[in-house]
């Protein structure tokens, strides 16, 4: 009998088994995107990890961190009990003990700084997402040294956008995905907002709509633009003025939007020498003026029936001459030395590439004008029979941010927007809520020098806009009150304060000396620092006299063995993302979308297996142990018992408003605002852990000035008064402090940063050399040295994911062919990168899309020997590198000694993406397979096994099904 | 060797995978194994996962495993002009597949009610020869389990009764974010993935080898060049003056004084 081998096949596959034996629905947190999740469950194993399809954010979708997340929560880093350092600082020498010990340790070492100098706590927080708690619980201590990590992230990017439109990119606003036709991106690998970014850019591109990427590496979404230009770093700010200089010249802007929705009509004293010169000319209220064509008068600049000068030069009530902003704003943009071809060099560019820009973008926005068929009314009252759109959008992230010039490039971006009226227009850039906000919001940082005082909260938070000199937080000469010398003459509007610079000032006791960081989620001993040779000698370097740590004392929480752990004095376990309640709160950085306003929570999925609490429990302890007032009853007790989900559903921030904006009031029916709800938790994990609230049609753009709107907003607590919010063109707060600095007013800068604040405070935005590539020899340093952050990766590096360390297992060193040819470079050559601070060895990758005087890598891949429980032998820590170690953290120094921070000079923004950098072959002798500055091993965690290595994860699951 | 379905329907469920819009981001990766780490082919195993336990030539290249679904990163061209595309690779379960027909037990086999190409773990004996016939590389060795594990197109979801129907479809195409993946019937031509491929003039990966792959590629769209092609000069500024050659003071601020604006 023959055999028929099909016959051989048999079939055995089982088409419907069950999936899991539970669902619950949480909030990813493998970055910062804040996803909704949908968890299965089965045999008390994580099954699988979907994206929530009903969830305002990710409509569904999950990226590779996220779908890598039971990764993260099984990692073998994970730790597992408090410690105490028992051997030196570094040694990774640490007794386990009891959570009860823990606290009480803490408690003594807080409530002793408490009752006697409160500044002398630096509280900070990494990539953490509850500064709504975090922030409040500072200021209930009393310090006003507190801060996330915004400003070696992005605060650029925040600051230039909240003084300027009262909204920013980042996560706070998107392009209008639906219409827009030109899409502009600069400076974004993956970032701020991740999927949503990815999901947009689908739908644009399969629209048909056009999309350019500026930026100096193709890579990611500059992959699929449909133009890219490779501009040289740095140089973003002179190609937008460039762009706005051809619109100029053309008299291709929106001139009506510029009259009713901006402050390019109000008048701008022109005094030179008096102590008002560039401010706005005002009326006895304090209203800025204008020159009303109608009649011929100085009118008010708010009133609604006047016929605004936007150029001209008008006598003001006193006899001085006054200009509107728009005319010194036409004056220097339309200038020469902003014309393409006088710019094009600098930006590494053909000035072809910037007319041809120019001239898209202005076809688009007023060729291809956009029309909503939906009425509205504006902030007058008047109603519209449509909305008018200028289908120009554009997003910026770290490229322009991570620049000592950042402040002002964004500025130009969110200006060119502005002069196309495309703000919050249809096809344009739309505000996600709680944004807009007045410009900048009306919060000013409070950490005066009478506002810190023994055993008293502050009056407000730590963080805020500061509008001029006197709300600086300084004192009588002028020296900064906080440890990170945010909101000092140095870094007057750090609106996210100065991380960065924290370990470096404690270290030095420059302003003052601390006595304890408490630190949450911040790797700062490798990736978050800059410098990471001198940074660890900081941290274990001991004062001569008294034998004791420079900085005495460093309490930590995590949920894994990072870097930094090692140099901790008191570890403080944190759960991972699935063990915890969390609110994702309007409070914070909510996860709302043009359309509408929305907030989330995360439920404990899983129990811990390990004695390990949440960070946000914990520091709501610490707060009834310290009696700080907000955190404890009237008779000593706590007032949040149930920790941290009882203080989400409980605290009121003011009446009616809480961390949590949906399910208020009685029944949970009250959205925005309403009372204590205590079913809230309940209700939202019945909605799949979420709320939002969709918008009105005719709420949904110019959201600014559109009465609608600001009524809708001002309902759910969103802002206090439906007032029309002003976009600024010109920004008067710089001038403000430009004023001080050419001797004006009461409060004086001290006389070292003087030309600093004169030179860059320029209440119109200016172009200047980032401030490294000022201070070095181009010929010594001739390229630019970038990181990027991976989309497998960014965010998640924590604990080496066994899955995602698959895809990002070591960094090279990427650098376009054509230069590595001149350079007699082959791909796979180890060479030597070198900066005035530091060198280092890393293998080369040859690419063809990046410009040619950029090299790049990947952020975070590199680990130093022995973290996270990897093996010593990693490639991680031996091939592995981090950019960070040649990057400084401070500027060359000045003729007095004096070094500044290497940072924006107006926000404090670290500017590692200033990086300077020579590539040099490393010779056969030299060469190697390990690259360099190694670091001593840190001693693995002694109470955990590493995971095993042969992974046969779901093994679980599939077994007890059959 | 093992014979191909004699009485295969027309129905030829696969993937349709966009070049235009994929970033090259991953998720369709990870979301696959995660999937599949408890699916039909159960486990995706992972080797040398925290490290310190496997070197090849002396030094530990970190952790790898099985993946069903790998994103390769290619540049097209030189310099300024190049081109990066990401390209996701998987099993094509191709009509004509040389795996299935090279299994000498018929653990490898095509399903004749829906084309997709399986394996048997049972029946497999390891032996690899299905991984060196496949063109693609689609293949993926558990040396653990000793059996040959590849893409099952998410079988055990696509036809999941325990699932909502709008979540019977492949891990990577529903995680996808920049929704560069679609499922359907290619071998229906009026579904809507051959209308898909049809429009966007779709193609087979090495079509020379007539395996005839049914997953499809769409290539990536002609760049976006020129928004506009009206024959104007190309700066905005020479347009004006042409625009304007009576009026000289139109390139300076003058041209604003006489505009009326209302607010």
């Amino acid at each position: 009998m023959s055999i028929n081998p099909f016959a051989t096949v048999q079939e055995k596959v089982e088409k419907s088994p069950k999936v899991s034996d539970e669902v619950k629905y949480t909030t990813c947190y493998m970055c910062a995107c804040r996803c909704g999740i949908k968890v299965h469950l089965k045999n008390e194993e994580i099954r699988y990890i979907e994206g929530n399809r009903n969830h305002p954010v990710n409509k569904g979708v999950l990226c590779a961190k996220g779908s890598a997340g039971i990764m993260q929560h099984y990692s073998p880093a994970r730790l597992t009990k408090p410690l105490k350092r028992i051997g030196e600082r570094g040694s990774g020498e640490f007794k386990e003990i009891e959570w009860d010990e823990a606290l009480q340790l803490a408690t003594s070492w807080l409530s002793n700084i408490r009752e006697t100098d409160p500044k002398k706590l630096a509280f900070f927080t990494g990539r953490d997402q509850s500064q709504g708690l975090t922030g409040f619980w500072a200021s209930q201590f009393g310090t006003p040294n507190h801060a996330a990590h915004g400003g070696f992230c992005s605060v650029n990017m925040a600051a230039a956008g909240l003084y300027t439109i009262g909204g920013s990119f980042w996560e706070f606003g998107e392009p209008d995905w639906e219409h827009t036709k030109y899409f502009i991106m600069f400076g974004v690998a993956e970032d701020h907002d991740s999927n949503p970014i990815k999901m947009g850019l689908g739908k644009l591109k399969t629209r048909g709509a056009k999309f350019v990427s500026v930026n100096p590496i193709k890579t990611g979404y500059s992959a699929i633009a449909d133009q890219w230009i490779g501009i040289r770093p740095g140089t973003d700010g002179l190609l937008v003025l460039s762009v706005i200089h051809e619109l100029l010249k053309s008299n291709q802007i929106d001139l009506g939007y510029l009259v009713r929705y901006t402050n390019a009509p109000w008048l701008v004293i022109q005094d030179e020498g008096a102590p008002d010169h560039g401010l706005f000319a005002r009326d006895d209220e304090g209203s800025p003026l204008s020159w009303n064509k109608a009649n011929d008068t100085i009118a008010p600049a708010l009133a609604t029936d006047i016929t605004p000068a936007i150029v001209g030069s008008y006598e003001l009530p006193d006899g001085r001459n006054a200009v509107p902003a728009f005319q010194l704003l036409a004056e220097r943009y339309m200038a020469d030395e902003y014309k393409p071809e006088n710019v094009a060099p600098k930006c590494g560019l053909k000035a072809d590439i910037i007319k041809k820009l120019a001239k898209e973008i202005a076809h688009v926005a007023f060729q291809e004008e956009l029309k909503l068929d939906v009425e509205w009314t504006d902030w007058t009252g008047r109603k519209h029979k449509s909305m008018i759109g200028r289908p120009v959008s554009m997003h910026a992230m770290r490229g322009i941010s991570a620049h000592s010039n950042g402040f002002h490039t964004c500025r130009a971006l969110h200006i060119l927007q502005i002069l196309l009226g495309s703000i919050d227009a249809p096809g344009g850039f739309r505000y996600k809520p709680p944004f807009p906000k007045p410009a900048p919001p009306p919060l000013k940082p409070a950490g005066k020098v009478d506002q810190i005082n023994p055993n008293s909260p502050m009056p407000g938070p730590p963080l805020g806009f500061p509008m001029g000199p006197e709300d600086l937080l300084v004192d009588e000469n002028g020296d900064p009150t906080r440890i990170d010398k945010a909101f000092s003459w140095e870094a007057p509007i750090s609106a996210h304060g100065v991380m960065h610079m924290v370990l470096n000032n404690a270290w030095k006791g420059d302003p003052y000396e601390v006595d304890t960081i408490f630190m949450y989620m911040a790797n700062m001993s490798w990736n978050s620092s800059m410098n990471i040779p001198d940074t660890l000698r900081m941290l274990t370097d001991k004062n001569n006299e008294t034998g004791e740590y420079q900085i005495p004392r460093i309490i930590y929480s995590d949920a894994f063995y990072s870097e930094m752990i090692p140099y901790c004095d008191l570890v403080l376990p944190d759960t991972t993302y699935l063990e915890r309640w969390d609110c994702i709160s309007l409070l914070d950085r909510p996860i709302c979308d043009a359309d509408g306003v929305a907030d989330s929570i995360r439920q404990p999925i899983l129990k811990p297996d390990r004695d390990v609490r949440p960070f946000q429990d914990v520091l709501i302890e610490l707060g009834s142990r310290l009696k700080l007032p907000a955190f404890t009853n009237e008779d000593g007790n706590a007032k949040y018992p149930g920790g941290y989900p009882d203080y989400i559903v409980n605290h009121e921030r003011a009446p009616g408003i809480g961390p949590l904006a949906g399910f208020r009031g009685e029944g949970g029916n009250s959205e925005g605002k309403g009372s204590p709800n205590p079913r809230q938790l309940e209700q939202y994990v019945e909605n799949q852990c979420f709320w939002r609230h969709e918008f009105e049609p005719t709420e949904k753009y110019f959201k600014h000035s559109n009465k609608a709107y600001l009524d809708k907003a001002v309902k759910l607590g969103l802002i206090s008064a439906p007032n029309q919010i002003i976009l600024q063109l010109y920004l008067e707060p710089l001038q403000k402090f430009r004023l001080a600095a050419e001797g004006h007013g009461s409060i004086q800068p001290p006389d070292q940063h003087r030309e600093r604040i004169k030179k860059y405070f320029d209440p119109l935005p200016i172009y200047y050399t980032p401030f490294e590539e000022a201070a070095i020899d181009a010929k010594e340093f001739p390229m630019h040295a970038l990181t990027q952050r991976p989309m497998a990766m960014y965010h998640s590096w924590g604990s080496q994911n066994a899955w995602l360390r698959q895809i990002h297992g070591f960094n090279k060193l990427y650098m376009s062919r054509i230069k590595a040819e001149k350079l007699n470079i082959e791909n796979g050559d180890w060479v030597f990168v070198k900066s005035s601070e530091g060198r280092l060895k890393a293998q080369i990758q040859l690419m063809e899309g990046v410009n040619e005087d950029t090299v790049w890598t990947w952020n975070a891949i590199g680990k130093r020997r022995g973290a996270w429980n990897l093996s010593d032998n990693a490639p991680e820590a031996t091939k592995g590198f981090l950019l960070n170690h040649i990057i400084s953290q401070l500027l060359p120094e000045k003729p007095n000694g004096y070094r500044y921070a290497n940072a924006d000079p107006i926000t404090g923004q670290a500017a590692w993406f200033d990086l300077r950098v020579s590539i040099e072959k490393a010779e056969p002798e030299q060469a190697g397979v390990v690259s360099e500055p190694q670091f001593d091993t840190i001693k693995p965690m002694s109470t955990v096994k590493r995971g095993n290595n042969v992974l046969r994860y779901g093994e679980k699951v599939k077994t007890k099904d059959d | 060797m093992t014979s191909l379905p004699t009485n295969q329907t027309n129905k030829k469920l696969g993937l349709v995978i966009d070049l235009d819009i994929c970033v090259g981001c991953h998720a369709c990766a990870v979301n696959c194994k995660e999937w599949n780490a408890g699916g039909h082919s159960a486990p995706m195993t992972d080797w040398n996962t925290y490290s310190g336990t496997e070197t090849k030539n002396g030094e530990d290249s970190g952790a790898w495993g099985v993946w069903f679904n790998r994103v390769h990163t290619f540049e097209v061209g030189k310099g300024q002009e190049s081109k990066t595309v990401y390209f996701p690779r998987s099993c094509l379960h191709c009509d004509e597949p040389a795996c299935v027909t090279v299994c000498p037990t018929g653990a490898s086999y095509k399903r004749e009610e829906d084309g997709i190409v399986l394996v048997n773990p049972d029946t497999c004996i390891g032996c690899k020869l299905c991984s060196w016939a496949c063109p693609y590389g689609a293949r993926e060795y558990d040396e653990t389990d000793g059996v040959m594990k590849k893409c099952t197109l998410c079988i055990d979801k696509i036809y999941n009764e325990n699932l909502d129907e709008i979540d019977r479809i492949p891990a990577c195409v529903a995680t996808c974010p920049a929704g560069a993946r679609s499922f359907g019937d290619l071998g229906d031509p009026n579904s809507d993935v051959s209308r898909l491929v049809e429009d966007r003039g779709g193609y087979d990966l090495m079509p020379e080898l007539d395996y005839r792959p049914v997953n499809k590629y769409l290539p990536p769209r002609e760049p976006q060049i020129n928004v506009l092609d009206d024959g104007q000069p190309l700066s905005l500024v020479s347009m004006a003056d042409n625009a304007n050659q009576t009026e000289p003071s139109n390139n300076s601020i003058l041209k604003w004084v006489d505009t009326i604006l209302s607010r």
